[in-house]
């Protein structure tokens, strides 16, 4: 079921409940991580922490969806 | 493939550009792993000197232009009243400041991945914050509450809308009690009024990084206060 808007504001103002890697750390390995998730492997077991931080930090999460949209279209477009 | 050869000259912006741009001091990385070989092509390029460099610099602009390009215009709806060419102007700019950062920390790339996503996070992590910043131009960043949620909503069920208000009306409790003044102004921006970070940061005149542990320490204290009076969450904020 989606979140009401209630629920989704307990999520930002509580956080994810797990460890987590820092902003600077995130950015450091997401080039990695999203490379693993495209293909097809669980980045999590290699890269701790990571995805609790994308679940609590708005921006990380945003750069890690455009780096994965943009580096999968790039792929799918083939060799130029 | 993505960062092929070609052998067209660069632009002269281009060779201004790689002209003021020194190489890495030192030409050697700790390299996780073996990087494959386009990615060793461009780190070798990337670290010659003269016409080679210029021209794999010029096509590292472009790449980065491109994913720059990217970003900004998925996100052409928080600006209806630019023009494409401010839009182009924007994503230009960022661009330009993604090949800087990338060029400075080439010995940073560790090769856990292709030299291209490596590249494009700057690009697309610049024009993001670049966009941000331009939406939040000449705004007020609201530091305290702008509006708790009132009424609750028709996709919960009575229960569910009760806990979850219930548990607002104990985080709110928490907030005033527990944290400490920054620590109430970082939350409410981010949490409460979404005040993007690298924005909030900004008009702070701190770093994001700073600014997310400010956040983390506070959802920290939360979750102890709330787990003291006998109020634990779960993973996804639910009470127990």
């Amino acid at each position: 079921m989606t979140d009401t808007p209630s629920q989704m504001l307990v999520r930002r103002l509580l956080g994810p409940a797990g460890p987590e890697v820092t902003c600077d750390e995130c950015f450091a390995a997401l080039d990695h991580y999203v490379e693993l998730e495209l293909s097809g492997a669980q980045p999590e077991a290699t890269l701790r922490g990571m995805r609790a931080h994308l679940e609590g930090c708005l921006a990380c999460a945003e750069d890690h969806e455009s780096l994965r949209a943009f580096v999968a279209a790039t792929d799918a477009r083939g060799p130029r | 493939m993505s960062g092929s050869v070609r052998t067209e000259a660069p632009t002269p912006a281009h060779a201004t550009l790689a002209r003021s741009l020194t190489k890495p001091r030192n030409g050697s990385t700790q390299l996780a792993r073996r990087p494959d070989e386009e990615s060793r092509i461009w780190l070798e390029r990337l670290r010659s000197d003269g016409p080679q460099r210029e021209l794999a610099i010029a096509q590292l602009h472009e790449l980065l232009t491109r994913a720059a390009s990217f970003e900004v215009g998925r996100r052409r709806g928080m600006f209806p009243q630019l023009r494409g060419g401010d839009l182009d102007d924007l994503a230009q700019q960022s661009a330009d400041d993604a090949l800087v950062a990338v060029l400075s920390k080439l010995d940073d790339f560790r090769g856990d991945s292709r030299f291209t996503t490596w590249a494009y996070k700057f690009a697309l992590y610049q024009a993001a914050a670049t966009v941000r910043r331009r939406a939040w131009q000449g705004r007020e960043v609201p530091l305290t509450p702008e509006a708790w949620p009132r009424t609750a909503s028709r996709r919960a069920s009575p229960d569910q809308a009760a806990e979850t208000a219930e548990l607002l009306v104990e985080l709110r409790r928490e907030i005033d009690a527990t944290l400490s003044p920054h620590q109430r102004e970082v939350l409410i921006a981010l949490a409460l009024n979404e005040v993007p970070i690298d924005v909030l940061a900004e008009r702070l005149n701190t770093t994001r990084g700073a600014l997310y542990k400010s956040l983390h320490d506070a959802r920290l204290k939360l979750r102890r206060g709330l787990a003291a009076r006998g109020l634990t969450t779960t993973g996804d904020g639910e009470t127990q």
